[in-house]
């Protein structure tokens, strides 16, 4: 018999989530959020033309998704992630199954880091759920044209379009450091809707600081500024400084709560009913 | 023994405390090769806890555990080659049926069973039912897919906690003629129980655990050969028998039953006993050893190490 992998416990992972209603909520709201934008835009004459590419909206479908994003990273998204993320763990110990896992041929690292990679693939498929949406109801409302970047500089559609999966890398990362949180959060706590309150305070709590503190030294290195580190890819030339600051960051926010998930995995104690 | 002559279990001096509770004080157990050996208390005894730590999920203060000699606390998955069970209630992901629950397990033990696992959902029984969601079974099922799951490991030691609990009489029967047949081919079975009249069916070896300490270890032969016997009395008159029986030094735990007299008495005793109370005129007319039970020595051993 051979040893089971870190691959063996991503994959039965994904297989969990993929047998969860719960998972799909999830990325149904992501989906369906651009078209609500759609269908509320459609019945009034106003938009959201201060929000960042928001000017584009009704000229170009291709920026819809971007400013969906923008308003989802003050608090969708988060939620979504911690949904997930703080369950993961928790679940576990919950319904007992922990001690049934922990007693095959798995180390627990493995273990760990399966759930933890599952969870960062859920964060993926959230946000490419939106970006689907986003570019098929936006093409279909207001077609595939150019769009007007934070310069102010006309780039193409495909351009754009490129720019835009990158801009949701980008995005992706911050999040992942959400979701990195909450994994700890789920294995200290050992309970669900600790995880998953802590998680959403832990990131609205970095958003009020940055609302509160008008240090931008300091407000530059919290995790919700981050969030908005795609931004640089839409100006002429490419800012890379928050692309950069936002790869980093998170490395930190997602590296510190995930080394301390682990040593605290690794050296639990599985108790009693 | 295992190929490289280790026993399949072994503890020595095994101590855990939750805050102010020891839960387990100094517990020592050997497990031989093809044993089926019962591990029995009453209820929060200790027993649980001395499992979890035998399968690596809790680490103890103090104290070592050996499985087919390795330690399960540094070793792990190691370890636990050669040994599957589970501690209380198996539980599962109800959201999937019990065959994917089945291939969850068999994938994490890194092996693609998929005819194992239709041999042993036949084994348990759970066949027809095999494709239901696991969230629907009831305790009984649950408790045969656990030992479906176990026996997937093709253990040599199989560890279970209260195997009978939750089935009907006649799972119980089928789980204790399961148990009796994988020991007969050769597995090892540590078995804790409240029921002793399973572990008197099914044990050749026991340990007896009370408030984290284990009062006995060894044969059950052993254990019943040690109790001093008892003896029945009935005589042509009972208070006169008592008296004399009072009299007697070595006689102890004498009672009044109904019309007789009952005592703890070694044999050179009661045959002195008999020759006295012949002498003074009685009639006997019965005078019987009991058999000591499983029951009445679990009592004695659990009641008199009380507190």
């Amino acid at each position: 018999m051979n040893r089971p992998t870190v691959f063996t416990a991503y994959r039965w992972e994904l297989r969990k989530l993929a047998s969860q209603k719960r998972t799909y909520i999830g990325i149904g709201a992501a989906a369906l959020l651009p078209v609500l934008f759609v269908v509320v835009m459609a019945f009034q004459k106003g938009g959201p033309y201060d929000a960042p590419l928001g000017h584009n909206l009704r000229h170009t479908g291709i920026a819809l998704a971007l400013v969906v994003l923008t308003f989802a990273s003050r608090f969708g998204a988060q939620l979504v992630t911690a949904l997930v993320a703080g369950d993961i763990v928790a679940t576990e110990d919950a319904g007992y199954t922990l001690k049934m896992i922990l007693t095959r041929s798995l180390k627990r690292s493995q273990i760990l880091a399966g759930k933890t990679l599952a969870a960062f693939t859920y964060v993926l498929a959230l946000l490419a759920a939106l970006l689907a949406a986003g570019l098929v109801s936006g093409l279909i409302a207001w077609g595939y044209n150019p769009v007007t970047n934070l310069s102010q500089d006309r780039i193409s559609a495909t351009h754009a379009l490129g720019l835009s999966f990158a801009a949701l890398g980008v995005f992706a990362i911050p999040l992942i450091a959400v979701a990195a949180f909450a994994i700890f959060l789920s294995v200290a706590t050992r309970n669900s809707a600790a995880a998953i309150v802590g998680a959403l305070v832990y990131a609205l709590a970095q958003e009020a600081l940055a609302a509160l503190v008008h240090l931008d030294f300091f407000k530059h290195y919290l995790l919700s500024d981050q969030l908005d580190g795609w931004h640089g890819l839409f100006q002429t030339p490419t800012y890379w400084t928050p692309v950069v600051r936002a790869i980093w960051v998170s490395a930190i926010f997602t590296a510190v709560p995930l080394a301390a998930a682990f040593v605290l995995f690794l050296r639990r104690d599985v108790a009693g009913e | 023994m295992s190929a490289n002559g280790a026993l399949p279990l072994e503890a020595r001096g095994l101590r855990k405390r939750y805050g102010h509770v020891v839960a387990v004080d100094g517990v020592d157990l050997t497990v031989h090769s093809s044993d089926i050996y019962g591990f029995l208390g009453p209820n929060g005894a200790g027993k649980t806890t001395a499992m979890r730590i035998l399968l690596g999920l809790l680490r103890p203060d103090a104290g070592t555990a050996r499985l087919f000699g390795r330690d399960p606390q540094h070793e792990l998955p190691e370890a636990l080659d050669g040994v599957a069970g589970f501690v209380e209630t198996p539980h599962f992901y109800p959201y999937l049926s019990g065959r994917t629950n089945l291939e969850l397990f068999a994938a994490f033990d890194g092996g693609d069973e998929s005819g194992r696992i239709d041999e042993l959902l036949e084994l348990v029984e759970l066949r027809d039912r095999a494709a239901d969601r696991v969230g629907g079974y009831s305790q009984g099922m649950r408790q045969r897919l656990g030992l479906a799951v176990s026996l997937l490991r093709d253990p040599r030691l199989l560890i279970l906690d209260e195997p009978t609990n939750g089935l009907d009489p006649a799972g119980i029967r089928d789980m204790r003629a399961l148990i009796k047949r994988l020991a007969g081919e050769g597995m090892t079975v540590f078995l804790s129980s409240h029921l002793l009249a399973e572990v008197e069916e099914l044990c050749s070896r026991v340990a007896i655990i009370n408030h984290g300490r284990i009062v006995y270890e060894g044969a059950l032969s052993e254990l019943h050969a040690s109790a001093t016997p008892r003896y029945r009395l009935r005589t042509t008159d009972l208070e006169r028998a008592r008296q004399i029986c009072a009299g007697e030094a070595s006689l102890r735990e004498l009672a009044v039953d109904g019309d007789e007299l009952t005592f703890s008495a070694d044999e050179q005793t009661v045959v002195g006993l008999s020759r006295t109370l012949a002498a003074a005129g009685l009639g006997i007319a019965a005078l019987v050893p009991e058999t000591a039970t499983l029951e009445s020595l679990f009592f004695q051993l659990t009641e008199s190490h009380a507190g």
